[in-house]
């Protein structure tokens, strides 16, 4: 790990004023400041040397104001230092919103949730080997115009939505499709003020520049979420894949929220995780299935449109099916609630 | 500095904790390995007050220092192991403010609350062996130890967790915490057999 100065913020505008002091980099890998909570994926990729600040604030004492979980009738409201385990076993988190109660449940391990914050979760950094493992010299994520080794590489784990040729890193993390699928917004702090912003616009595909992963601005602290309530959170769940079936990452997810009125679709809200380079919404699916009767053709219908823009590579080709499977079960299942 | 580790690794392997005692000799190599790579503690480090298994330590510490090398190599309590060192098989397992983490992707300098390790389980009474780890005794639930002292601190949260009603959740509660000898079904069992005890306090 590379030397760093260590410092503890007070409050949220002490932390955004220590971290915009320096000039940055367009490359978020090479941020000079970092924002220390859980540390779970920070620490981690420092020790990688992927990550190399050079300052490190701790935002922990943050907590007390913004690590409140707030279940009230027009919405969820979750303090950006909320912890993950904290926020899955909220009794009115999993009754009314049980896709993000599962989503953060399903993910990491015990030890994991009881330290990561839910505003580090969703910046969760991508799993991709080449990307975690400086000894690549070619990673356009790290390195912009270095390569991408993933395209020719091992890359059974990597995405097929939302792809480009210079990047086909998998965004690995399921809280953030649970997100992304009930229109929550975020709210961040920056040198020039407060602002809100759609979730969805929070992350970015990697297009010709991968090193870009989302819309935030060096020094820009995610202070919490808001996901506004709807007829659909109640029947909502997180469906996860993966290759054992625990501790570890999707190979293929769905995040499925349905309003309905008897067997139509009244409005349904999807999000697809393990298969795409940003958490990913499924506008398209949703459009199959809004007004509709539901069943598992119709479903299969949904889910051929939500991949309809796959793009695979040699050792990936299973997952517009695996996801496409992943859909239908998840939207069956979310019929058969009783809520 | 008359005694560098307060607490021995053979005072603990004496005092009855020292389960993982078969792999010691493995663990002091692959220690040594990774040490070296590290540059030494330079001019800025940071004040910590650290309070372990119910001693106040007031260190300087290298803002990089993990709290498992901390706990390790300043403090001398060798029982949290490192196996992975990027959180990825639970080795290092401790409790902070009661609760189980990770104390490889902890910084010392950014703990906040009391710490538990495997050497404070059993608390006032370090002689006795705390229910879960008689459990892992009597169920025969490791094979060569390395794991063990992270599984004990990850199987007794799990218990106040409310995570041990069945085998199947004893073993999702558990996943974050491999072992490679695989003696899975005698973990699960030891958890069975401490979950009751723990719960009536």
């Amino acid at each position: 790990m590379e030397r760093f100065d260590y410092a503890r913020a007070a409050d949220p505008a002490a932390a955004v004023h220590a971290a915009s002091l320096a000039e940055a980099p367009k490359n978020e890998t090479q941020w000079p400041t970092q924002y220390l909570a859980g540390g779970t994926n920070l620490i981690d990729y420092m020790k990688l040397d992927v990550l190399r600040p050079q300052r490190v604030i701790d935002i922990n004492d943050l907590q007390d104001q913004h690590g409140a979980i707030e279940v009230a009738g027009d919405g969820l409201r979750l303090g950006a230092l909320a912890r993950m385990s904290d926020v899955a076993d909220h009794p009115d988190v999993k009754r009314d919103y049980p896709v993000i109660a599962e989503s953060l449940n399903l993910a990491a391990s015990g030890q994991i949730r009881n330290m990561a914050s839910v505003g580090g979760n969703v910046l969760q950094r991508t799993r991709c080997n080449y990307f975690r493992d400086v000894s690549y010299r070619a990673c356009n994520k790290r390195d912009p115009g270095s390569g991408c080794a993933a395209l020719e590489g091992v890359n059974r784990k990597h995405a097929v939505l939302g792809v480009s040729d210079k990047c086909i890193a998998t965004y690995p993390g399921d809280f953030a499709n649970a997100l992304v699928a009930l229109d929550a917004r975020v709210n961040v702090l920056g040198h020039r003020g407060s602002r809100t912003m759609r979730f969805e616009d929070l992350h970015r595909a990697p297009g010709d520049t991968p090193e870009i992963e989302t819309n935030l601005e060096p020094g820009d602290l995610i202070l919490g979420f808001e996901v506004p309530a709807g007829p659909w959170t109640r029947r909502s769940l997180f469906l996860k894949i993966r290759d054992r079936e625990s501790y570890e990452f999707a190979l293929a997810s769905a995040a499925v929220a349905l309003a309905m009125d008897g067997g139509t679709v009244r409005e349904a809200r999807i999000a697809l995780g393990g298969v795409a380079t940003k958490p990913w919404r499924a506008h398209e699916a949703e459009a199959v299935l809004n007004g509709k009767p539901l069943d598992e053709a119709q479903a299969r219908r949904a889910a051929d449109a939500a991949f309809a823009g796959a793009r695979t590579r040699e050792q990936n080709a299973f997952k517009p099916e695996l996801g496409r499977r992943t859909l239908v079960r998840a939207l069956m299942q979310a019929q058969a609630m009783e809520v | 500095m008359d005694e560098p580790f307060p607490v021995s690794r053979r005072r603990v392997l004496a005092g009855g904790v020292g389960v993982a005692g078969a792999s010691v000799a493995h663990a002091d190599t692959s220690l040594r390995e990774r040490t070296t790579q590290a540059p030494p503690a330079g001019p800025s480090t940071v004040a910590v007050e650290l309070e372990v298994n119910g001693d106040r330590h007031r260190l300087e510490v290298d803002p990089r220092a993990t709290l498992l090398d901390t706990l390790r190599l300043t403090l001398g309590l060798t029982g949290s192991k490192k196996g992975c060192d990027h959180g990825q098989c639970g080795a290092c397992t401790v409790h902070v403010n009661g609760r189980r983490v990770l104390s490889c992707l902890t910084l010392a300098a950014a703990v906040r609350g009391p710490v538990t390790t495997i050497e404070g389980l059993s608390g006032a009474e370090a002689s006795k062996l705390h229910p879960m780890q008689q459990a892992f005794v009597d169920q025969d639930a490791y094979q060569c130890g390395y794991c063990t002292p992270g599984q004990i601190m990850s199987a007794v949260a799990c218990v106040h967790e409310g995570r041990t009603g069945s085998d199947a959740d004893i073993r999702e509660a558990m996943s974050g915490n491999l072992c490679r000898c695989a003696a899975y079904p005698h973990i699960v069992a030891a958890v069975k057999q401490a979950a009751p005890q723990i719960a009536r306090g």
